[in-house]
């Protein structure tokens, strides 16, 4: 027990204490507010605007179609072999993230990619449509991949533990499907549903990795941006590189906090 | 119940679509180096470079540190939660839940400027620099290890097996390592698993901390070159489907209890 805290504390409490203190405070060491007001700059918050935009969208559409294939293989009535299959490839695609996986969207879809060109020779230029791998779109499509195979992961327990008593009694009061999924599934799942979305939510917002390899830190994220203020002090303020992590732990801490919260809830019912 | 219905199926088949296309088409051009043909030349390219397997085998090596050290703090710490300490369980599940509040970069943000100056200086010496780099991972895939640990710790009857254990006169240590431990071997591969696929990949800690691991090394080569890339990415998808092949091979057909069943 001991040596866990201790390990907690040691590397992650105090590297995070650090960044907050350093925040806080200015050249001198006095305690300052003009880092975080400095965070109203023009380009930071376009930063900001960028990451959570992108989280939100891939979040949302993620936990939609993680949704649908979660219900697909556990109450979809497909043959057991199709879920294992599916349980497997989303553990296989909920990993590949990150440099390979941004790889593979350049080979499939970046100027060159294979699919870029058979369009191209069907007569349909992505690029010239508007569409380009290096820019927002690119990006969720990328985040996409590891996003709704997530949910998936989540939601198929969830599906499962809803309890073949609780669509047999509503059954027999006489309850359509439809009524069974508006007054007992989902108010049961609800909290699941949007829990797996907060989560997904910050597994877009913290990536690194993946916008690094395919964009080569052009696109203004915020982890890019404080990944190019570790290497030099390119924001000219340590101070505002502080700033700008706290702003990232705040809003993490935020929707985890209301992960958790809505999580509990669902405990209440699926356990 | 199950009323043989279309949309399933729908689902499945544009999800089989977004998960395949990209991997075949990357397979594609991974094979298409040499102009007019399809050949391995990529793979071979990727193969002889020196800095893959050195990359690689350093990788390997801090996700197995990270492994274990994980399997001494964690399973200790979670087998108490259940069994004497469950009021400290929010504050454990708490604890587990902060890497996912503090991403990578901010996390190595944070160890960067914690550690490289004194009183805690590490980022002096490549091995100290390891250690930071291993309990970074360690925080990475902490949520991953605690959650498969505590999934495995509910299946089985913790204070039975304990209670059990115990009037046959083993003491703790014999309790965690010959009755906790091995009852928790799927929980504690799977998490293993699954670190393994975390750390080889991982880019954000290793760059930063500048170690010659893996992720660092592909993000080079992404740089510089085509179609390794490509190779790469479909090597990396290998590796990913062993792990996640092996998982999936172990946990079939002996879900739950293995020793409380006989």
């Amino acid at each position: 027990m001991v040596p866990f805290l201790a390990f907690a504390f040691f590397f992650m409490i105090l590297p995070a204490s650090t960044l907050v203190v350093g925040a806080f405070q200015d050249s001198q060491g006095g305690f300052t507010l003009q880092h975080i007001l400095d965070l109203r700059q023009r380009f930071i918050l376009e930063a900001y605007r960028n990451s959570i935009q992108v989280s939100v969208v891939t979040a949302v559409v993620g936990a939609l179609f993680g949704f649908l294939l979660a219900y697909a293989i556990t109450l979809g009535g497909v043959p057991p072999f199709v879920r294992g299959m599916v349980i497997t490839f989303a553990g296989v695609a909920s990993n590949f993230a990150g440099v390979p996986l941004a790889f593979a969207f350049i080979s499939t879809l970046g100027r060159t990619g294979i699919i870029t060109g058979l369009f191209k020779s069907a007569g349909l230029d992505l690029y010239r449509m508007g569409f380009d791998l290096y820019t927002f779109a690119g990006l969720s499509l990328t985040y996409l991949y590891f996003q709704f195979p997530l949910m998936i992961l989540i939601m198929a327990p969830a599906l499962d533990g809803l309890k073949r008593e609780w669509r047999e009694a509503s059954e027999n009061l006489g309850a359509s499907g439809l009524q069974y999924w508006r007054h007992v599934a989902m108010p049961i799942l609800l909290p699941s549903i949007l829990g797996t979305m907060v989560l997904l939510f910050g597994n877009a917002f913290g990536a690194y990795a993946t916008a690094y390899a395919l964009t080569g830190g052009t696109l203004d994220l915020v982890t890019l941006m404080i990944g190019t203020q570790i290497r030099g002090n390119v924001l000219y303020d340590p101070g505002l590189g502080y700033a700008l992590a706290v702003g990232m732990v705040v809003i993490m801490a935020f929707s985890i906090g209301v992960y958790s919260w809505l999580q509990r809830r669902s405990e209440r019912w699926l356990r | 119940m199950r009323r043989g219905s279309l949309w399933p199926w729908v689902w499945l088949g544009l999800g089989a679509v977004y998960f395949f296309v990209p991997l075949l088409a990357t397979a594609e051009f991974s094979l298409r180096m040499q102009k007019g043909t399809l050949s391995l030349l990529a793979y071979e390219k990727v193969l002889q470079n020196r800095e893959f397997i050195s990359s690689f085998l350093f990788s390997l090596r801090m996700a197995l540190l990270t492994i274990l050290a994980g399997v001494v703090l964690i399973v200790p710490t979670a087998y108490w939660v259940h069994l004497r300490l469950p009021r400290l369980r929010p504050l454990i599940e708490l604890l587990t839940l902060l890497p996912f509040v503090i991403p990578v970069i901010v996390l190595v943000f944070g160890l960067i400027r914690t550690y490289s100056r004194p009183p805690l200086l590490m980022t002096t010496t490549p091995a100290s620099t390891d250690v930071l780099l291993v309990a970074g991972y360690l925080v990475v895939s902490l949520p991953y290890l605690y959650r498969s640990v505590d999934v495995g710790l509910r299946a089985m009857d913790v204070r039975h097996l304990t209670e059990a254990a115990q009037s046959l006169g083993a003491g703790w240590g014999t309790i965690l390592l010959r009755v906790i431990l091995p009852n928790l071997r799927t929980a504690v591969l799977t998490g293993a698993l699954l670190t393994v696929a975390i750390v080889i990949g991982e880019l954000t800690l290793a760059r930063y901390l500048s170690r010659p691991a893996f992720g660092p090394f592909l993000a080079q080569i992404g740089q510089d070159r085509a179609f390794e890339p490509a190779a790469l990415s479909i090597l990396s998808l290998a590796m990913t489907w062993a792990a996640m092949g092996t998982i999936y091979w172990m946990t079939r057909g002996q879900q739950g209890q293995i020793g409380g069943g006989h």
